[in-house]
């Protein structure tokens, strides 16, 4: 029968090895040659739309790569389904986009910043997703 | 109740019952937002409601927690907390700063990362809190007579819960990488280390409850929050299937997470072996209820639910979908808030005098959150299914058009949340009814 020292052992055993092959998982994962996002073509113009996309808390609604509120649509690829003069479209509305009924807050971005938003959702659009972009992408149902 | 100091827990116990009531508040409001009635949208807009909503949820549990830790431990080092007043320092710091992130997300103020939002400014002061409280939990442990499993368990459950809020606090230009860490935090916590303190509490109460021997108790606690850690550490790879990193994600975390269930499994068979072998038969039955009844509901909704969308080959139509949402509502109400209704229901009788065992008020409340929590989980679970089918599988329609499709599940879930909301509220009166926790109690405790 087990023994509280052997039960103590292999909690404490299962816990280090698990961790460790963890962070070696990760360094890998995360390490130049694995990479997927083409990092190399982040722009500043993306990155400060980054920026914009989590000061507004977009993701509170939409989602991109599967993560966010499931309320408003997938982002992820935006860009292609919609093109680049809705999207800004939209973000520059001075009133509340609201499309079948339901509202989008008005963020009266300025063409700079809808601009920036583009470029991020650009960037976004790009990374290899393991095929998770083949079923977001075209999510509508005249581009299936 | 065995220590004056003991009675801390109780503030912030009344603390998680505040925060859940407002939580319950900013539910119906997104509930109502998807059933297509979104008339307070100028004032809170759907992503305002979300952040508060999630929020609310993680501070009242980790008050809960707290409130946990400075009822048990005390009573397990069998020594007085160090400080009272650092405490109720740590305490009110705590409410101050949960109220001004929540404030702040209805002025857009945040860093709109899921359940992650609070700002930047308020993760330092969060940071200080936390080292309060483990600077009280860790000096009463040291200075205490005796140093058992359980407290070690639930001990190392909120110290690493406390580590592992750093590397949220990392910036990232990639969405990728911010994703990532983004997982250390919220995925390691509550398919990791918060386990640790569940499963800490839940030993805690099985002993107290049931009466089988402490070290029998424990070393099943050893294994359980073994097979979490071997199962959830790796497991955090379902959350980086597809979000553009290396697919080797897709074989550890399929194979990892598929063993998560076997977890929960063996919580579930431990808590209902250890009541059924207990021949001390504990009056507090309303304590008992919750306590079991947290093991079996966290084995439905954290382990089977989160298995049936966890494997690769499901989860590419389900990620970012409603499913989500079944899985996380059971999850989070069976493993967590019902672990802290449990420990509330078992130490307010001992910290008031006040012994309301087994009121028809309690058992009520019970039933209805649970049967309305399972209604809510099933109307979460038909329309995220069917928003898969029609949007992901057949691509028959666009997301909004899905949406307008599925909002008469959303009444549903309407329904069910006032069902599951009429059970907390009882609770919440019966937690009133108690009263205020008094030196008195001491006295009349019956261990």
């Amino acid at each position: 029968m087990l023994s509280k020292k052997q039960a103590r052992a292999f909690f404490l055993g299962g816990t280090v090895v698990t961790f460790l092959i963890f962070i070696g998982l990760t360094v890998y994962s995360l390490s130049a040659a694995q990479d997927q996002s083409n990092i190399e073509n982040l722009s500043e113009s993306a990155i400060r739309g980054k920026y914009l996309w989590e000061t507004n808390n977009c993701m509170g609604c939409h989602t991109i790569m599967g993560e966010g509120g499931y309320y408003a649509p997938e982002l992820t690829k935006v860009v292609e389904r919609r093109g680049e003069g809705y999207i800004k479209a939209i973000l520059m509305s001075p009133v509340p986009w609201q499309p079948n009924q339901r509202k989008m807050v008005a963020y009266k971005m300025s063409k700079e910043e809808a601009e920036d938003m583009v470029e991020f959702f650009k960037w976004i659009g790009n990374i290899d997703l393991n095929g998770f972009e083949t079923v977001v992408s075209p999510l509508a149902k005249d581009k299936k | 109740m065995k220590y004056k100091s003991q009675k801390v827990a109780y503030w912030f116990f009344a603390l998680s019952m505040l925060l859940l009531t407002l939580q319950l508040v900013y539910g119906f409001i997104m509930g109502f937002a998807h059933a297509g009635m979104d008339g307070l949208h100028d004032w809170i807009p759907f992503n305002t409601a979300k952040a508060v909503h999630t929020n609310l949820l993680v501070v009242w549990l980790l008050s809960g927690f707290m409130g946990a830790a400075y009822y048990i431990i005390p009573e397990e080092a069998q020594i007085e907390l160090v400080s009272v007043k650092l405490a109720y320092v740590q305490l009110i710091s705590l409410a101050l700063v949960g109220v001004a992130a929540i404030v702040g997300y209805h002025f857009n103020y945040w860093e709109g990362r899921k359940f992650l939002e609070i700002p930047r400014p308020l993760d330092y002061l969060v940071v200080v809190n936390v080292l309060l409280f483990m600077g009280i939990i860790l000096v009463t442990l040291f200075k205490g007579k005796r140093r058992t499993t359980t407290a070690l368990v639930l001990t190392m459950g909120l110290l690493f819960a406390a580590l592992l809020y750093l590397p949220g606090m990392l910036d990232f230009n990639s969405q990728v990488l911010d994703s990532f860490f983004r997982w250390w935090v919220v995925h390691l916590w509550v398919e990791g280390v918060w386990e640790l303190i569940m499963g800490g509490i839940l030993s805690f109460l099985l002993i107290k409850l049931t009466g089988v021997d402490r070290e029998v108790i424990e070393k099943w606690l050893y294994v359980i929050v073994g097979l979490t850690f071997l199962s959830g550490i790796l497991g955090t790879g379902h959350h980086y299937y597809y979000i553009g990193v290396n697919k080797i994600w897709l074989i550890v975390g399929g194979i990892f997470s598929a063993l998560e269930p076997l977890a929960f499994l063996a919580m579930a068979l431990f808590a209902v072996n250890m009541y059924r072998k207990g021949e001390k038969k504990h009056p507090n039955k309303i304590a008992l209820y919750w306590t079991i009844g947290s093991a079996i509901v966290s084995f439905i909704g954290a382990g089977l639910l989160g298995f049936a969308h966890t494997l690769p080959q499901t989860n590419i139509f389900t990620h970012g979908t409603i499913v989500t949402a079944m899985h996380g509502h059971l999850a989070f109400w069976g493993a967590y808030a019902m672990i802290v209704f449990a420990i509330i229901s078992y130490s307010l009788p001992n910290m008031t005098g006040r012994k309301f065992y087994d009121s028809s008020r309690g058992r009520m409340a019970f039933w209805l959150a649970n049967i309305g929590m399972i209604g809510m989980t099933v109307a979460f679970g038909v329309a995220g299914v069917a928003q898969v089918y029609l949007e992901r599988i057949t691509k028959s329609m666009s997301f909004m058009e899905v949406q307008l499709e599925i909002e008469v599940h959303f009444i549903v879930l309407i329904i069910m949340a006032t069902l599951f909301s009429t059970g907390i509220t009882l609770y919440i009166i019966e937690f009133i009814k108690h009263g205020q926790p008094t030196d008195e109690a001491l006295e009349v405790t019956n261990q």
